[in-house]
C-alpha cells in the first residue's frame, strides 16, 4: 500500500474508532441513552432531567477528559522514546509519573493546611509538573552514565520505587480525611474528571501537543541521531531541553487529573507506528494522539463496565493491554540484535 | 586553498590533543587523514564539523571562517557522513535522504519541487534511485553508506566530511564508494575531507594526505610525495611485517636465519613461492632478482637472503659467486616455473648447478625442464611447500 493511502486510511479508521468509542462510552452505564436522545441533549444543553444530568455532568466531561488525556499521555511517551532513542521509554516506566505522584502527595497531604486556598486544578498540575521534572532530572543524571537500553528501564523503575516510598511514608502519617482524597486520586482513574479539570487539562494538553506538532521538522532530523541533527543545523541542546519540558508537562497534566496511568505512553506510539508503518513525526504525532484517545476510551470503558457496578482502576486495564506490547517489543528487539 | 585550517588546535574537555594543524585542499580535491586507530583523526574531523569545540585557530571555506558561521549557515556549507550507526525505524531511504534538505526548508520541513529535484539528483549521483522506497533498516552496509552519502549531498554542501566511510564495507563496496567520491569531486566540484585507516586506499583516492599519529601531524602532502614504505611502517609502528607502497599491499616478515631452501624466481611467480614458505616458517635464499620486479619487492621482506641484479642488466660476478655458494649449502631448490630467456640465463644456470650437485629440485612447472630431468613437478604451491619442509628436516 502506498504510504499516502495508508495515512489516509489510518486516520479515517482512527476517527471512526473514536466516534464509535464516544458513542459506546456515552451509552454504557446504568442508564441507557438512545442516539436520538444523545443528540437532542447535546443540542439543547442540560434540561435538568436525569438523562441530562448523567450526560452533561458525568459522562461527557469524563469522556472528553479521557480522550484529551489519553492523547497527551501518548504524545509524552512518543517524545520520551525519541529523546532516549529507546522504544521502551514512557512516563510511567521512567518513574516520571511516580515523581508527580510524590509531589502531588506532598501538596495534598502535608502542605495542604498551608495552601488550603490555593487548591485548584492548576496548582495540582504545578505540583505534578515539578515532580515530573525532578524525576526526569534524576533519570537524566543517572542515564548519562549508562547507555544501555534495559538499564534505563531499571533506573526508571528504581526512581519510581524511591518516589513511591516517599509517597507511602507520607500516606502512613497522613490524616484520614485528606488520605481518602489522595488514595482515590493515586489509584488512577478518569472518574474524577469534572468540567473544571477538563478545562484545565484541555488548556494545557492541546496547545502543548500542537507545539509538539510544530517540532516535526527537528524531530525528523533527530531520528538520524543527535550528531546528524546537529550537522543539519538543529540546536540540539535547546531541542533536548524542549523535549524534556514538553513531555513533562504532558505527563504531569495527566497525572495531576487522573493519577498515574501505566503503559499508555509506551504502548500507544508503537501501536501507531505499526498501524501507519512510518516514523515521520508530522504523521505520527496527530495519529498517536488519536490512538491514545481511542486506547484510553476503550480502557476506561472496560474499567467501568467489566465488573460493574465495581469500577476498576484505569491502570489495571492499561497494564493488561499495554504490558504485553512492551514484552513483544523486547523480544522483537532481541531478535533483531541476534 | 579552498578549504583550510590555520593553526587549528583540537582536543577534548579543554585539553589540547593536536596543536597547530595547517592542512587544506583546493576545490574539487580529496583530503584524507590517515593514521592508526585512536591517533586523533576523528577529533580533527569532529572539530571541523563543530561537533567538538575547537581549542584555537581557524578553519576556512572559500575564505569564510567556519567557526563564526551560524549552525544553519554551516549546514549549508559542510555536511557529514559519520561512523555511528543510524537506525531510524520505518523510514524509507527517500525520507532519510530528504532530511538532508533541513537547512533549506521552511518551518514545517515541507519539500518544494526544487527540493524534490535535488533529492532525485542526489540519489542518482550515488546510484540509490532504485532503493528509494525501501526501508533504510533493510539495507546492507554498502547501501546504507551510499544512502547516507546521498543525504549529505542533499544538503548541497561545498565540503563533505566523512569519518572512516569504508569501515563496514567489503572490498567491492569500498571500490564503489571511492569511484563515487572521485566522480563527485572531479565532476561536481565538491571537496571531500575524510579519514581512512587503510593507507593503500588513501594513496589511491586522495589528492592530499595528512598522516596523524599519537596526537601529532607527521606530514601533509600529496600521497605520491609523502607515502613510502618507511613512513608507513613508522606511522603504524609495524615491526613484524612491511607495508609495501609500490605494491600497495601488506607483507608479513619472513623467517630469518641460515637459508635451507633456495628459490629461483621470475615473472612474479617467486612471490607465491615465498609466501607458502613464509607460512611454514622456512628461511630461504632467492636469486637472481631483477631490481624493481614484483619478486624483488616481495623478497625484500620475505627472504632471509637475496641476490640481485640491476634492472635490465646482468648480475655482477660477485653476486653470482655468492648465489652459487649459498645454493650449494641448501637442502633443496625451488624452481618457481618462470620462462627462461636471454636476460635470466643465470637463473637457469643455478638450476643446472643444483642438478649437478644432486640437490633435489622442486618445480612448479607442468612438465620439467630438459636441463633438470630429476626435478619433481608440482601443480600446487602448497603441496610443494609441504614437500620442502619434509626434505629439510
Amino acid at each position: 500500500m502506498k504510504q499516502h493511502t495508508r495515512n489516509t486510511v489510518g486516520f479515517l479508521v482512527l476517527l471512526g474508532l473514536l466516534a464509535v468509542m464516544f458513542y459506546v462510552n456515552v451509552n454504557s452505564g446504568s442508564v441507557h441513552l438512545s442516539i436520538v436522545q444523545v443528540f437532542h441533549l447535546l443540542g439543547n444543553g442540560n434540561d435538568g432531567s436525569l438523562e441530562g444530568n448523567i450526560l452533561w455532568k458525568i459522562r461527557l466531561p469524563r469522556l472528553l477528559g479521557t480522550a484529551v488525556m489519553g492523547g497527551g499521555l501518548s504524545i509524552a511517551g512518543f517524545l520520551l522514546q525519541t529523546f532516549f532513542k529507546n522504544p521502551i521509554a514512557g512516563p510511567f516506566v521512567l518513574g516520571i509519573s511516580s515523581g508527580s505522584r510524590l509531589f502531588v502527595g506532598f501538596f495534598m497531604l502535608v502542605s495542604s493546611p498551608f495552601f488550603a486556598g490555593l487548591y485548584s486544578p492548576y496548582t495540582i498540575f504545578a505540583a505534578a509538573f515539578v515532580g515530573a521534572l525532578a524525576a526526569m532530572g534524576l533519570v537524566l543524571l543517572v542515564s548519562g552514565k549508562v547507555r544501555n537500553l534495559s538499564m534505563l528501564l531499571v533506573i526508571g523503575m528504581m526512581i519510581g520505587y524511591i518516589c513511591d516510598a516517599g509517597t507511602n511514608f507520607m500516606v502512613t502519617f497522613a490524616e484520614n480525611n485528606q488520605l481518602r482524597n489522595f488514595t482515590l486520586w493515586s489509584m488512577g482513574s478518569f472518574s474524577g474528571i469534572t468540567w473544571a479539570t477538563l478545562g484545565a487539562s484541555t488548556l494545557i494538553i492541546l496547545p502543548t501537543s500542537l507545539l509538539v506538532l510544530t517540532l516535526s521538522k527537528p524531530l525528523s532530523a533527530y531520528l538520524l541521531g543527535e550528531n546528524y541533527a546537529k550537522s543539519m543545523g538543529v540546536n540540539v541542546k535547546r531541542f533536548r531541553v524542549i523535549l524534556v519540558i514538553l513531555s513533562s508537562i504532558l505527563s504531569a497534566c495527566v497525572t495531576a487529573f487522573a493519577g498515574p496511568v501505566s503503559f499508555v505512553g509506551i504502548a500507544v506510539p508503537h501501536i501507531t507506528r505499526m498501524l501507519f508503518k512510518t516514523s515521520r513525526p508530522e504523521v505520527l504525532i496527530p495519529a498517536t494522539f488519536l490512538s491514545g484517545s481511542v486506547f484510553c476510551l476503550l480502557s476506561d470503558l472496560i474499567a467501568r463496565t467489566a465488573f460493574a457496578p465495581v469500577e476498576l482502576t484505569i491502570s489495571t486495564v492499561t497494564s493488561v493491554l499495554g504490558a504485553p506490547v512492551v514484552i513483544w517489543l523486547m523480544i522483537k528487539r532481541k531478535r533483531e540484535q541476534a | 586553498m579552498y578549504f583550510e585550517t590555520r593553526d587549528l588546535t583540537v582536543g577534548y574537555h579543554e585539553k589540547p590533543l593536536i596543536k597547530h594543524i595547517n592542512i587544506g585542499i583546493p576545490k574539487g580535491g580529496i583530503l584524507c587523514l590517515v593514521g592508526p586507530n585512536g591517533s586523533g583523526k576523528s577529533t580533527i574531523l569532529r572539530s571541523i564539523t563543530r561537533h567538538l569545540t575547537s581549542l584555537g585557530g581557524c578553519a576556512y571555506i572559500d575564505g569564510r571562517d567556519i567557526f563564526r558561521m551560524s549552525s544553519m549557515e554551516l549546514a549549508r556549507h559542510v555536511s557529514v557522513v559519520l561512523t555511528e550507526r543510524v537506525d531510524p525505524e520505518l523510514l524509507t531511504c527517500r525520507e532519510v535522504i530528504a532530511v538532508g534538505r533541513y537547512p533549506y526548508t521552511g518551518h514545517f520541513g515541507r519539500l518544494s519541487p526544487e527540493d524534490e529535484k535535488i533529492v532525485e539528483e542526489s540519489m542518482a549521483l550515488v546510484h540509490v534511485a532504485e532503493l528509494c522506497d525501501r526501508h533504510f533498516s533493510e539495507l546492507s552496509d554498502g547501501q546504507r553508506q551510499r544512502v547516507l552519502l546521498a543525504r549529505a549531498l542533499c544538503q548541497k554542501p561545498e565540503v563533505i566530511v566523512m569519518d572512516e566511510p569504508t569501515s563496514y564495507l567489503d572490498i567491492r563496496h569500498k571500490i564503489e564508494l571511492m569511484n563515487i567520491l572521485r566522480d563527485l569531486t572531479s565532476g561536481q566540484g565538491l571537496s571531500v575531507v575524510l579519514s581512512l585507516h587503510e593507507v593503500d586506499l588513501a594513496a589511491k583516492l586522495a589528492d592530499e594526505v595528512v598522516l596523524v599519529k599519537d596526537g601529532t601531524i607527521l606530514c601533509f602532502g600529496a600521497p605520491e610525495d609523502v607515502l613510502d614504505t618507511q613512513t608507513v611502517s613508522g606511522l603504524y609502528d609495524i615491526h613484524d611485517g612491511m607495508f609495501n607502497m609500490t605494491l600497495g599491499s601488506v607483507e608479513l616478515m619472513g623467517a630469518m636465519g641460515e637459508p635451507s631452501v633456495f628459490v629461483v624466481p621470475g615473472e612474479g611467480r617467486g612471490a607465491m613461492c615465498y609466501r607458502v614458505l613464509q607460512k611454514k616458517g622456512t628461511p630461504f635464499a632467492t636469486g637472481i632478482l631483477q631490481k624493481g620486479s614484483v619478486d624483488y619487492h616481495a623478497a625484500s621482506t620475505l627472504a632471509a637472503r637475496t641476490f640481485e641484479a640491476p634492472a635490465f642488466g646482468p648480475a655482477s660476478e660477485k653476486v653470482l659467486f655468492f648465489a652459487r655458494e649459498t645454493l650449494k649449502k641448501c637442502a633443496c631448490v625451488v624452481d618457481s616455473g618462470t620462462e627462461f630467456g636471454p636476460y635470466n640465463q643465470e637463473n637457469l644456470e643455478l638450476l643446472i648447478l643444483a642438478e649437478a650437485n644432486r640437490i633435489p629440485v622442486f618445480s612448479l612447472r607442468e612438465t620439467g625442464l630438459l636441463e633438470t630431468p630429476s626435478a619433481r613437478c608440482f601443480s600446487s604451491a602448497a603441496a610443494l611447500a609441504e614437500c620442502v619442509s619434509r626434505s629439510i628436516v
